[in-house]
Formats: C-alpha cells, sequence, structure tokens
C-alpha cells in the first residue's frame, strides 16, 4: 500500500510537470501558483510516504568512513559537537552516525564541545545513539563526555599541548585521573583521530589549523552544506574526511547500514530527509528546463513575427 | 553644533580604533566601544518599542484599515512584555532567568515565535523554485554558463547525479556530477567569492574613510556630503 | 656530617682535656685519641640507617640557561620564560614528573605560578604589572626530589606603544589609506576623475519616476542589521539621495526598520532630505516606522506591506541574511521595480536572481559617492582602486612563484612565495 500512494505521489508530480511542458511547447506561462502547489507535493510526499534513496558515497565521504573503520579496536577517537539547535537538523544525523560507527567499532569516543549549546546536542546522541545502541558501554570506559569549555581558539590551543589543564574533571565531575578511557592521553596528538561536527565559529577549520595541521593528527569534519565548499580545499593535505550537508550524512548513513548490517533497523533521519530534497531538485530543475522551452518558443515566435 | 559634535566623536572615535588595533595599551578600547554601542542600542529600544505601540494604538482607535491586526500586535508585544519582567510562571522568585523552563515566556516562545519563524523560513524553499524557473533561462553566453552550472549543482546534490554518471571511469572521475559540482563549488565559485569579498574589504576602508574624515555624512542628516 | 659526628661524639675524646702529670696518661690519651680517629673513619664508612637524612637519594638535574625576556608587544602584563629542561627529562626517562615556576613579586615570597608537563621548555607570565619587578625560577620535580634552578635577573615588564608584528598590516594600511587621502586631495584640486558606469545606480531616477507615474509608494529597507554596520551607512547614505528625489516629486517613501537606532537615523536623513529640497511640510515621522529586532517577524512585516500597499519601487539595500530571497520574490511577484544591494556574498545570487538591479559588494559603498558626484567621494573610489591594483599584483605574483616552484624546485621562488604569504598574513604574536 505504501508503495502505491508512492508511485502515485510520483506519477502525479511527473505527470503534473509533463502537462506544464506540454503547455510551455505551447507558449504558455506558469502561474507562479502552480510552482508552489508542486513544491509543496514534492516536499510532502517524500516525508509522507517515506520514499528514501540509495546513496552512494562520496570520496571525501567514503574517506572519513574508511579512517574510521580501518582503525585498530580501541582506538581513542575526540568527537567535537560544535553546533547549537538550527543547524542541528542538517548536523545532528552526522554527529549520530559517526558516533553509532566510532562505538560499533569498539573505539573509544571521547566527546567534547565548543559550544555552549553543544552539551545539548551531545545528549541528544547520547540518549538516542549511545544509550539505545550500545547499553553495554560504560561512562568512562568505553566514552566519556568531557563537556563546554568556553574560550573558542584558546581552548584548541591549551588542549593542543596539554587537555588535562582545560578539562580536570568530565561533565559529571568525575575526575580526570579516574577515568580509564583518558589513561595516556595527554593533549591532542594521543589521539588516533578528531572529528568535529558544526557549521559555525569555531568549528572544523578552527580545529584543523589549531590543533589537526599543528599535530599533524588526523582530522574529520561534519558541516552544513552552506560551510562545505570552503572546506574541499583542505582534503586530503589538512583533512581525512568531509561530511557536507545533509546528502553527506546521508551517504554516511547509507554506507554504514550497508555494511554493518547489525544496524539495518536504525533510525536514518538523513536518509529521510534526503527524500523531500532529491525530489524537491529534480522538480526545480523539471521547472527550469519548462522555462527554458517557454523562452525559446517565445523567443521563436517574435522572431517569426 | 548640533552637526559638528556627533562629527568630532566620530573623527576621534574612528581614528582611535583604527590606533588600538596596532597599540598594545590601547587594544581594549575597541572592545569599550562596542561595549558602549551595545548599551546605547539597548537605551534606543525604548524609542523603538515607542513608536510601535504609538503606531498601532493610533490605527486601533482611530480603527484605520486592518486595525485588528494591530490588537494581535499590541497584545503580544504588552503580553510577552509583562511574561518576561514579571517571570511569570518562572520556577523560583523574580530573579530566576527570564527563559527558565515553564515560564510563560519560553513557553510562548517556543511553540509561537519559533514556529512561526520556521514558517517564514521554511518560504524560502517555494520561493527558491519559482525564482529559479524565472531567473535560469539561456538569454545569453553568461546566462548559458549559470545555468548549466546550476544544473550541475542541483543534479548532484540527489542521487540521480550519482547514479547518471557512474558510468565514467575513474581516471576521469573528476566528469561524475557529484565530483563536477563539487570542483564548480570550491574552485570558479570560491574564486569569485573571494574576489568579490576583496572588493568588499576595499570598499568598506574606502566608506569608512569618508565616514570618518566627515566627507559623508548623510547618516546625520546633513546632506551636505 | 652532623650525623657522623653525633655517632663520633659517644667516643670522642673530652674537649679541652690535655695531658697533664705522668707520660703514661699522655701514651693513653695518645692511644685513645688514635682509636677514637679510627673509629671516626670506620664510622664514616658504614651503611646509613634507613630513615634519616643519611640517605642517599638519587637527586634530579635542574633547567638550565633560564632566561626572562620581556614578551613583545603587549601592554607590559607579560613576560616569557624559556629554559633548558633538565638532563633527566628525556624519552623513556621518567624521573621528572614536571616543573613548576616560581615567581617573586618585588623581593617579597616566591609564589608557584604554573604547574608543566616534562618536555615544557617555556612559559608565558602574565597579568604582570609595569611597574613591578620580578625574579622566576622553576623547580624541577621527580617522584621523591625535586631540585631548583638558578633564579632570572631580576625583570621588569615593558610596554610597547605599537606591535610591530602587524608591520605588514600597518603598511598595508598606510599604502591604501595614503592612496585614498592623495585621491581625495587630488579630486578636490578639481582633476576629473572616471568612475565607470553602475547600472543599479543609473536606474535610481527611472525607478522613482515610475512611482510617481503611478502614483504608488517607495519602499526602502535597509537592512536588518544596526548602525554599527558599515552597510547600514552606507543604505542610509543613499537613502538620502533617493529622499530628495522623493521629496521633490512628492510621492510617498515607506521605511519599515529593524533596529530603533536605525529609525533614528533614517528620521534625521529623510527631514534633512526633504529640507534640502525645499519640502520640509511634507515631511512625517510616520514614514520611519519600526517593526521588531527579530529576523523573520520583521520579514512577515515587510512582505505584508509590500502585497497590501504594493509599493512601485523597492530597494534592499544593506545587510540581509537568510530573508533576502523572500523580500526580493515578494517585490517580484507584486510588479515592483527592485533595486537590491548588499556585501554578503552569500545572499547576492539570490538578489541578481529576482531583483532588476543589484549592486555587488563594493558599488554599495561606491552608491553614495557616484550619486553625489561629489569630487572627495569619487576621490577616494580611485584610492580603493589601488588596492585593487595591489591586491591583483599580489595574486599573479603567489601563483605564478608557487607554479614556478612546483615546476622547477628552485629555492628562491619558495623563499619569494613564503615571503608573500607572510607579507598578507596576520599574526599578533
Amino acid at each position: 500500500m505504501g508503495d502505491l500512494r508512492i508511485i502515485v505521489a510520483l506519477f502525479l508530480i511527473g505527470g503534473g510537470l509533463f502537462w506544464l511542458l506540454v503547455r510551455a511547447i505551447r507558449g504558455k506561462e506558469v502561474d507562479r501558483r502552480l510552482i508552489f502547489v508542486f513544491i509543496l507535493v514534492s516536499v510532502a510526499a517524500p516525508i509522507l510516504f517515506t520514499i528514501t534513496f540509495e546513496m552512494k558515497p562520496t570520496l571525501v565521504v567514503q574517506a572519513l568512513y574508511d579512517k574510521i573503520e580501518n582503525l585498530p579496536a580501541g582506538s581513542k577517537i575526540l568527537l567535537a559537537f560544535d553546533f547549537d539547535p538550527p543547524m542541528a537538523p542538517e548536523v545532528q544525523p552526522m554527529a549520530d552516525v559517526v558516533t553509532r560507527h566510532v562505538l560499533a567499532k569498539k573505539h573509544k569516543a571521547i566527546f567534547m564541545t565548543l559550544w555552549a549549546t553543544g552539551q545539548a546536542q551531545f545528549n541528544i546522541t547520547l540518549e538516542e545513539v549511545i544509550r539505545k545502541d550500545f547499553p553495554d558501554a560504560q561512562d568512562g570506559v568505553d566514552y566519556v563526555d568531557l563537556g563546554y569549555k568556553a574560550g573558542n581558539e584558546g581552548v584548541l590551543n591549551v588542549i593542543r599541548t596539554d587537555f588535562k589543564k582545560m578539562f580536570p574533571t568530565d561533565v559529571n565531575t568525575v575526575p580526570w585521573d579516574s577515568l580509564p578511557i583518558l589513561k595516556g592521553i595527554r593533549s591532542c596528538s594521543d589521539f588516533d583521530l578528531i572529528i568535529s561536527v558544526g557549521g559555525g565559529k569555531p568549528g572544523v577549520k578552527e580545529w584543523v589549523l589549531f590543533v589537526g595541521d599543528p599535530t599533524r593528527v588526523p582530522t574529520a569534519g561534519g558541516v552544513t552544506a552552506v560551510v562545505a565548499p570552503m572546506l574541499y580545499p583542505y582534503y586530503p593535505g589538512q583533512m581525512c574526511g568531509l561530511l557536507g550537508g545533509i546528502k553527506g550524512a546521508a551517504e554516511y548513513e547509507n554506507y554504514f547500514r550497508d555494511n554493518h548490517p547489525q544496524y539495518a533497523g536504525m533510525d536514518t533521519p538523513a536518509m529521510v530527509m534526503m527524500g523531500p530534497q532529491t525530489v524537491a531538485h529534480v522538480v526545480i530543475l523539471a521547472f527550469i528546463v519548462i522555462g527554458n522551452v517557454l523562452f525559446f518558443v517565445t523567443r521563436r515566435k517574435e522572431v517569426k513575427r | 553644533m548640533r552637526r559638528e559634535i556627533p562629527l568630532g566623536i566620530t573623527i576621534f572615535v574612528g581614528f582611535l580604533a583604527i590606533v588600538s588595533f596596532f597599540s598594545p595599551p590601547l587594544e581594549g578600547l575597541g572592545e569599550d566601544f562596542t561595549l558602549f554601542f551595545d548599551i546605547i542600542a539597548v537605551f534606543a529600544f525604548f524609542l523603538g518599542g515607542g513608536n510601535l505601540v504609538r503606531i498601532h494604538a493610533d490605527k486601533l482607535i482611530k480603527r484605520k484599515t486592518d486595525w485588528i491586526y494591530s490588537i494581535v500586535t499590541l497584545v503580544g508585544f504588552f503580553g510577552m512584555l509583562t511574561a518576561g519582567l514579571f517571570k511569570i510562571g518562572n520556577p523560583g522568585d523574580i530573579s530566576t532567568s527570564v527563559t527558565a523552563p515553564g515560564s510563560l515566556f519560553s513557553v510562548v516562545y517556543y511553540n509561537f515565535s519559533l514556529p512561526l519563524g520556521s514558517t517564514m523560513y521554511a518560504l524560502l524553499a517555494f520561493y527558491v523554485a519559482s525564482a529559479s524557473y524565472r531567473a535560469f533561462r539561456a538569454k545569453n553566453r553568461e546566462a548559458t554558463v549559470l545555468l548549466v552550472a546550476a544544473f550541475i549543482i542541483l543534479l548532484g546534490s540527489t542521487p540521480f547525479g550519482t547514479m547518471l554518471t557512474s558510468w565514467i571511469p575513474h581516471s576521469f572521475d573528476i566528469l561524475q556530477i557529484p565530483n563536477l559540482a563539487v570542483w564548480i563549488l570550491s574552485s570558479p565559485n570560491l574564486a569569485g567569492q573571494r574576489a568579490i569579498m576583496i572588493g568588499i574589504g576595499l570598499g568598506v576602508v574606502s566608506m569608512s574613510l569618508r565616514l570618518i574624515l566627515g566627507i559623508e555624512r548623510t547618516y546625520l542628516g546633513d546632506d551636505r556630503g | 656530617m652532623a650525623g657522623i659526628n653525633q655517632i663520633v661524639g659517644l667516643r670522642r675524646s673530652t674537649p679541652g682535656a690535655a695531658p697533664h702529670g705522668s707520660f703514661l696518661t699522655g701514651r693513653i690519651l695518645i692511644i685513645l685519641f688514635i682509636a677514637s680517629c679510627s673509629l671516626f673513619i670506620t664510622a664514616g664508612a658504614q651503611e646509613p640507617v634507613s630513615g634519616d637524612s643519611l640517605s642517599i637519594v638519587p637527586s634530579v638535574a635542574p633547567v638550565t640557561s633560564l632566561i626572562a625576556e620581556n614578551y613583545k608587544y603587549d601592554d607590559g602584563e607579560n613576560l616569557v620564560l624559556t629554559w633548558v629542561p633538565s638532563i633527566d627529562d628525556r624519552p623513556g626517562n621518567d624521573n621528572v614528573i614536571g616543573y613548576q615556576v616560581y615567581r617573586i613579586t618585588n623581593g617579597g615570597k616566591p609564589v608557584v605560578v604554573a604547574e608543566l608537563l616534562p618536555g615544557a621548555n617555556s612559559f608565558q607570565a602574565k597579568n604582570l604589572l609595569v611597574d613591578s619587578s620580578y625574579q622566576f625560577y622553576v623547580v624541577t620535580l621527580s617522584g621523591k626530589t625535586s631540585s631548583e634552578s638558578a633564579r632570572t635577573a631580576i625583570t621588569r615588564t615593558e610596554r610597547e606603544w605599537i606591535n610591530w608584528n602587524l608591520w605588514n598590516l600597518m603598511l598595508i594600511t598606510l599604502v591604501i589609506g595614503g592612496a585614498i587621502l592623495v585621491y581625495i586631495e587630488t579630486a578636490k584640486r578639481g582633476k576629473k576623475l572616471f568612475v565607470r558606469k553602475i547600472a543599479g545606480l543609473e536606474a535610481i531616477d527611472d525607478a522613482i519616476g515610475r512611482a510617481t507615474e503611478m502614483g504608488r509608494p517607495i519602499l526602502y529597507i535597509p537592512g536588518i542589521q544596526d548602525m554599527d554596520d558599515v552597510q547600514t551607512l552606507a543604505a542610509l547614505t543613499i537613502l538620502g539621495r533617493v529622499a530628495e528625489q522623493v521629496a521633490r516629486y512628492d510621492i510617498k517613501i515607506r521605511m519599515p526598520v529593524s533596529r530603533s537606532l536605525v529609525m533614528t537615523a533614517a528620521r534625521e536623513t529623510i527631514k534633512a532630505s526633504y529640507q534640502a529640497a525645499g519640502r520640509p511640510d511634507a515631511y512625517s515621522e510616520d514614514m520611519v516606522s519600526y517593526i521588531t529586532d527579530e529576523q523573520f517577524g520583521y520579514v512577515a512585516a515587510v512582505s505584508g506591506i509590500m502585497v497590501r500597499e504594493k509599493p512601485a519601487t523597492v530597494f534592499l539595500l544593506g545587510t540581509f541574511l537568510a530573508e533576502s530571497l523572500i523580500l526580493a520574490e515578494t517585490g517580484n511577484s507584486i510588479g515592483a521595480i527592485q533595486i537590491a544591494g548588499t556585501a554578503r556574498p552569500a545572499q547576492l545570487p539570490f538578489f541578481v536572481a529576482a531583483c532588476d538591479f543589484t549592486l555587488i559588494g563594493e558599488e554599495l559603498f561606491a552608491a553614495s559617492a557616484y550619486l553625489s558626484g561629489e569630487p572627495r567621494a569619487l576621490g577616494s573610489l580611485k584610492g580603493q582602486d589601488i588596492g585593487k591594483a595591489i591586491a591583483m599584483v599580489a595574486i599573479v605574483l603567489g601563483m605564478a612563484t608557487v607554479t614556478l616552484y612546483s615546476l622547477t624546485e628552485v629555492s628562491f621562488f619558495k623563499t619569494a612565495a613564503d615571503w608573500l604569504q607572510a607579507l598578507f598574513t596576520i599574526t599578533s604574536d
């Protein structure tokens, strides 16, 4: 029944676009209200009927996946949740899936944030991913939340050489020395991978400039789609992977789910959001084509006249 | 004097702000001036708020066109002001944070203001479609280049872009639509953006110097530039 | 030595005792003296008793070459300490567990100011006072022992009035600022300066004329930022020119704003323009009204104004964020002629797509000079072009040196590229 509704929805959209194309060939302009209706249907239908698409990872996404996948079990990975609620729809899915991947591979996950709102965002991951999918994971042993520290780049400057100085305890005030997961960590150089998720300042760029590049620790990022183009130049020199926007998150979710069948039932919010994005983009492309057809038809008529 | 004093303040503060950037003992001044501005802006809020109330009260009293919506404005304005000032519904006493969970202020903010803001933001999806339909037409060479670039980037943001060009061999993978989209965004687009930003930076320098030197005085209400 | 003396003391001859009397007594005393000496020597060779200060514990070497120098460039609040770490502090040797830095202020008591990890060889002492004297020493910590370094010489901080680390930025500022000032002077002397046509600004008169013919108002949106944003100031300077035209043609201007200070400044600007046009009676404060600081609340209100009042011309000049397309599309839907301008590159594509004319970046800042034709203002535009020329030359040179180095690997090109990069890199430390 669900498939039938999807087919009907796509048929309606496709048929409607074809009808508009025929009208354009006849030289009839498209009322903008019709455009709005099509956008409404193209965004609503994938959400209501959960239309998702299979996504192959691009090079930068694959690179991050391979990095986490190939690290030896027990590797120490620093994850920075540097974002706020407005950015969360785009980057929370990537934060969740990367966390899931890290813990699934039995790596040690150390969480922190440079944003005051980041702690609340981590709590979402803690509830939705760590406690749900990894109930046996122990706080302080398999993962730890060091919390928020004010100071932006100043914090990065300190933890580059002395991590404990900036975070003497975790977010639950357990002393650094009492946390087994932090044994052997003095500075950022002692991590095997650093992943920053966010899209503002301080964000991935600051992590690369102040920590990743000076310490030569592999650094990766997950950012909003608007910010991603600014960071592509850093790959592969200073960054070992990059997730850009919902598409990047969806590619990662798809690839992770395909390669870790035990998580086949996991939530894939990015893939769900790619449904309306994909259909809406295709509809916009169709309207661009229709607009150009109309333009050339009209121009030809004027030339003939 | 009405123009000379503000102009004098502008010149003095402007040059001091420039010098403070290069002089360690004066470094804190820049931050202080920003703070002064923030304080003045907060006081100016009384002017704005008062103006808003006056206009809508006038509309309401004189039953001008759409006066009913003025009721909504005034009720919203005074309602939130009261809820915030007197911390209605806040757990604890009047000294608690205005946005404490459970307060009337935060309830109205999270249940009315944020969803309304998100609704306005969502309008962009519709307007992007109508603007694209109207703007991306191959009227001339440049418009055609823009059209092709937009096409590639839009398609590259969907799985169809990968599907359509996945057959391209690895040695030519730059021609695969997603990779091409990334290249367009990170090379010519970024280069153009940076060029515009250089121009903007220089424009800001020029404009700021004109303002500091008093060549530009229109914003003071002095039309003799 | 004191311990040894304690043991020996039990057996030492009574001090001051001198042999009196018989020869036998003297001999006994000599024998006793020799015996006590041998016991003294034997005692010195005994194993030390555990728990007393005779224990020999391996000591740790102190840091060496400790120097305190003035930190450049600051307000006299910092000193930099450097030292050579302890020779016991080396990879694989866990003898050194850290360092403690002590500070003595004005000859007072030493105070610990830092605890550092092994390997540390420098420290920046902060929050010092210009009129105080300081001395430092570093204590090397081992498990059970510690060792103190020699103290630094008494040092005072120095206040530098100019941060010479920013010499490159100073140079660029002087060159570009100087060029602008020179061209302003040149223009004042009557030299005619060429400025290319800017379509958006040429269209302002036509746009205002259109509003006059249609009998509909003009809507002016100065962006959503406050008076501390230079784009808002640019928008207000253009407003002055536009308002003067509006006053002459006797049409209405409507200006909803999102900041109270902008409302106040805009009212002054429009009032002065109306006075300059000889129409002070036609001015009304209600031409400018405050809506709200909230971004999308403001956009909703302005969209409503556009749809209800259907202005013939819409000016969108200043800083805009996500709402740029909403405003531009709404204006387009009512058939208004739209002139937009912003210095936010991310919003420019939306304005270009939806508006009739767009002022791109610096054109917004050039607008007031362009419209007034005032020689000094036009001169500043020319000076700006010098800055652009410098940027272009630097880009070409940078590209050439990096490319040539990657092709030829001649070190001269690398040096040149690094120098160019350093010239345009800001380091305040």
